[in-house]
């Protein structure tokens, strides 16, 4: 890998979109579904009803081409840069999706929540933190 | 009881289906060749091993599982509790993958734990 001015550039605009487009979906995937509504019955019918209405709705397609969007990225990213140098951004993604939970679903959070949430970004962070490869490469 | 059980789906499926592709792709071996049709040929290779077709079941039983819970269930709840997957993640590593875990991996995972539990706890 060269390390020139152009590659840093590209990596942080791709670990942007990471951190961005991951939480997003999530967060279009459950404004999506609380329009659709749960299934009430379980029942065969009933399951099949709410999958209809699931494939028809805005909100969860944008969701879906939103983590596609991330997958690409991610994938994209990982071709070239190391895997503890991209992971920061899914831990950051946790409190990400709560921000914007908060934000456009007006979701209430409440202080011992963020603090939970806060824990799981640090864990997650000190996981990112170790060597990617364990095993012994077969030559 | 019904919540429990889909975060249980969603975190045991979405594990389970990702070691599953994984293991499928140490089948077929790194990518050197990111040239078009070589990328088709790596795709159409990946769809001939066995695990990769129960990696993508699984992982559509997670995402299902997942829009069932949303659908009753805020965002900022499910998917941190999702984050569980790091610890399923670590010991399906070593029992099916035959992955070593560093120690300072397991105090992460440990760490994850004990904000999914908060976050439960949250809820009441």
């Amino acid at each position: 890998m060269t390390d020139s001015p152009s590659l840093h550039l590209k990596t942080f605009l791709l670990i942007l979109m990471i951190a961005v487009f991951a939480p997003l979906g999530n967060v279009l995937l459950g404004k999506g579904m609380k329009t659709v509504g749960p299934a009430t019955h379980w029942a065969v019918a009933d399951l099949w009803s709410v999958f209809v209405r699931i494939c028809s709705s805005g909100y969860i397609w944008l969701g879906v081409a939103s983590l596609m969007t991330f997958f690409v990225a991610y994938m994209l990213v990982l071709t070239w840069a190391d895997y503890s140098y991209v992971q920061p951004a899914s831990s950051f993604s946790y409190a990400m999706v709560a921000l914007l939970g908060y934000l456009l679903l007006g979701e209430v959070i409440s202080p011992l929540r963020w603090l939970g949430i806060a824990m799981i970004c640090l864990g997650v962070l000190i996981v990112g933190h170790t060597p990617p490869r364990t095993t012994a490469v077969k030559v | 009881m019904r919540e429990f059980l889909l975060l249980c789906v969603i975190v045991v499926a979405g594990t389970g289906g990702e070691l599953c592709v994984t293991r499928a792709m140490k089948q077929i071996g790194e990518v050197t060749d990111f040239r078009p049709l070589a990328l088709v040929r790596f795709i159409l290779n990946a769809l001939v091993v066995g695990w990769m077709w129960i990696g993508i079941a699984m992982m559509t039983i997670a995402f299902f599982a997942l829009l069932a819970a949303l659908s009753f269930e805020n965002v900022s709840f499910v998917v941190p509790v999702t984050a569980l997957s790091y610890a399923a993640g670590a010991v399906g590593a070593v029992l099916f993958l035959r992955e070593r875990i560093s120690a300072q991996r397991w105090i992460g995972v440990l760490i994850v734990c004990v904000g999914v539990t908060i976050v439960l706890l949250s809820k009441h």
